[in-house]
């Protein structure tokens, strides 16, 4: 077909995709690359070797680093996908006292700056530790507080994920549920919690996510071993780049694009592949 | 005597401020099909939902075979519900959403078979049972609902505008297979509809509704017949109205002057209008062209409009416009407009409606 366009007009914009691209992914390309240099001297080619990843994998702390995050990820991605999914529902479904009020509150967390909300925490915590010693215990900075912190910030991401798909569900759905014999819970269990599947499972992975990618609030609440992934990155390059890091970081990279490969794929509804033809075919 | 299918005494319901049902009485008998007809707006809606289940009344009570139920839970009504969205679970196959009520009901599942094959046969749709919702057709998705419901055998169907979303042939079609399925079945339909004609062609008794209250109940022959008050008669088919005046048991005075006898014992307070259909009326050239014992007012024609097996006329009358149909058939004259002529009809055709 015809361009009813200018052709340099056309040309101009396909050049602007490819440097947008290029803007993108050109340092997702040296980083990947570099991570395979054989040589110790960053920005020194030395041919191609897997040196790095076997360093990586074989290093106690980049693996102590990287149970932890799979921990404070792992635990606050399940508590704040439920929190967060109760009160989705809580919001949408009831009218309650101070609705409103408890439905704008719940972008807070999603504006405010991650320093904010880390020094909040802190402060939090600080009060809480003070509390807890008068009863006896001694509790401090490590995995637990890190994971409350995550928890914190997760929830209102996951309700409001979880909010938009609500919105999207025709309420009569609920009544025919109730209409065909079944109680509040089986109505919830069989016809709901199905129909918000995606929209939760999408929270929880933009919440497990949030928890892995997270350096800012989790160095102001971690304590003595509880070292994330992100965190002992950050550590490291302060003493400058290391090939380790373009390993870590790579690896990172892949388990962040299978992620979202994941979400993308559980989001999938899966009546959309069935084929235009087919749906014609009866009518 | 035996009871009621549904019994609704005394029933309002308010949200908020607003007033949706101002007082419903409403007796509805086993195995009746039941219109609920009036404009947008009018709690037809609400009262269904009200019977189902979904909302609770702010006053009155409502009783499913003369037991009281006005807050119990859907899921503890003997009723089922097609709405007007369908409603279908999108997840699951029609199969599983034909058996969703009896598997809630935990019937076990060699009968939920049998049965949801049953209902599906009944429905003519067992050759797309592993089909999802979307997948269908309109009327095939409203088929699914059906079955969905019956499968359960209700006590009362309720059937909120269920063809709405149809177009007109496959609703005609609907309609048809609809009625013939409450016959076979037996049981009671509680149906909502703003359309008059589908209401006059399907039910046995018709509520007609406005502004949340429940102006008359009656079959489709006494609703379209003899209409009680204004707003019924206006709201069903066409009709003039003319503005009378009682005088007496037997006889209003018209407008311009002049008494004409009908029957007035019904007539309550308020303004009267004496109300006639346009296929009740008659036009003839001369004053004795008119049949003994019947009413006659002289008019003018203003209008005529040709529909093929009728003319349409707008007379103009000293009492007030009438709108007259008259069928097109040979050696019956036609009038031009413009013409003097006379309208005559029995006096047992018209009704005195009150606003
Ligand atoms: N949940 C509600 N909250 C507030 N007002 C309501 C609610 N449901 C119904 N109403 C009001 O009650 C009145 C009756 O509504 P209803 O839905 O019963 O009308 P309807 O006869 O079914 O109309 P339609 O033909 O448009 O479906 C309307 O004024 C409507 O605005
Ligand atoms: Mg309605």
């Amino acid at each position: 077909m015809k361009s009813l366009r200018h052709p340099w007009i056309d040309r101009l914009m396909a050049t602007n995709a490819w440097v947008v691209y290029a803007f993108f992914y050109l340092p997702i390309l040296v980083l990947v690359v570099f991570s395979f240099n054989a040589s110790a001297r960053v920005g020194i080619w030395g041919g191609v070797s897997p040196r790095w990843y076997g360093e990586v994998l074989g290093n106690a702390e980049v693996l102590d680093a990287l149970k932890n995050s799979l921990i404070v990820s792992g635990i606050s991605t399940i508590v704040s996908t439920i929190i967060g999914t109760a009160a989705a529902l809580a919001i949408d479904r009831y009218r309650f006292r101070g609705r409103r009020g408890l439905d704008g509150m719940l972008y807070l967390p999603i504006i405010i700056p991650d320093v904010t909300m880390a020094v909040m925490m802190l402060l939090f915590f600080a009060r809480v530790f003070d509390i807890v010693e008068l009863v006896g215990p001694r509790w401090q900075l490590g995995v637990t507080t890190i994971v409350i912190s995550h928890v914190a910030f997760n929830i209102a991401f996951v309700a409001v994920v979880v909010r938009a798909r609500l919105g999207q569900i025709d309420k009569s759905l609920e009544e025919a549920a109730r209409d065909l014999y079944a109680g509040a819970w089986q109505t919830f269990r069989r016809v709901t919690l199905p129909l918000i599947m995606p929209g939760v499972l999408g929270g929880a992975l933009l919440a497990l996510t949030l928890s892995l990618d997270d350096v800012v609030v989790t160095s102001f609440v971690a304590g003595p071993g509880s070292t994330t992934l992100p965190i002992y990155v950050f550590g490291l390059i302060r003493r400058g780049v290391s090939p380790q890091i373009n390993a870590i970081s790579s690896l990172m990279l892949i388990a962040s694009i299978a992620l979202v490969g994941l979400s993308l794929l559980l989001q999938r509804n899966p009546q959309d592949a069935i084929l235009p033809d087919e749906r014609l075919k009866e009518t | 005597m035996t009871k009621a299918a549904v019994e609704l005494s005394g029933v309002t319901k308010h949200f908020g401020e607003v007033v949706a049902l101002k007082g419903i009485d409403l007796a509805i008998a086993d195995g009746e099909f039941f219109s609920l007809l009036g404009p947008s707006g009018c709690g037809k809606t609400t009262t269904l939902r009200l019977i189902a289940g979904f909302e609770f009344p702010t006053s009155g009570s409502i009783q499913i075979h003369g037991k009281e139920m006005a807050l119990e839970p859907p899921d503890a009504r003997p009723i089922n519900t097609v709405f007007q969205s369908y409603a279908l679970f999108p997840h699951m196959n029609v199969e599983r959403n034909v058996g969703f009520g009896l598997q809630m009901k935990k019937v076990n599942s060699n009968e939920i078979a049998t049965r949801v094959g049953r209902a599906l046969d009944m429905v003519q749709l067992s050759h797309r049972a592993n089909a999802k919702p979307d997948q269908l057709s309109g009327g095939m998705q409203q088929r699914v609902a059906l079955a969905r419901a019956l499968v359960n055998e209700p006590e009362v169907l309720l059937l909120d505008e269920p063809l709405g979303a149809l177009d007109l042939k496959l609703r005609q079609q609907m309609q048809i297979e609809l009625k013939e399925l409450q016959e076979r079945v037996g049981i009671t339909f509680i149906y909502v509809t703003h359309d008059q004609e589908e209401a006059l062609t399907m039910s046995d008794r018709i509520g007609v509704m406005d502004k949340g209250e429940l102006l008359q109940v009656g079959t489709p022959k006494e609703i379209y017949e003899s209409p009680t008050s204004r707003f019924v008669a206006d709201f069903i088919g066409d009709i003039s109205l003319l503005a009378v005046s009682v005088v007496s048991p037997t006889e209003v005075r018209l407008s311009g002057g002049g008494n004409v006898p009908a029957d007035t014992s019904n007539a309550g307070d308020g303004s009267h209008w004496l109300a006639l259909r346009p296929e009740s009326l008659h036009l003839v050239s001369a004053a004795a062209d008119v049949p003994d014992g019947m009413v006659r007012i002289p008019g003018k024609v203003r209008h005529r409009v040709y529909y093929g097996d009728s003319y349409f006329y707008d007379v103009e009358t000293t009492a007030g416009s009438l709108d007259v149909r008259q069928e097109n058939r040979p050696g019956l004259p036609t009038f031009d407009a413009g013409t003097e002529l006379m309208v005559w009809w029995n006096p047992a055709a018209g009704s005195l409606v009150t606003a």
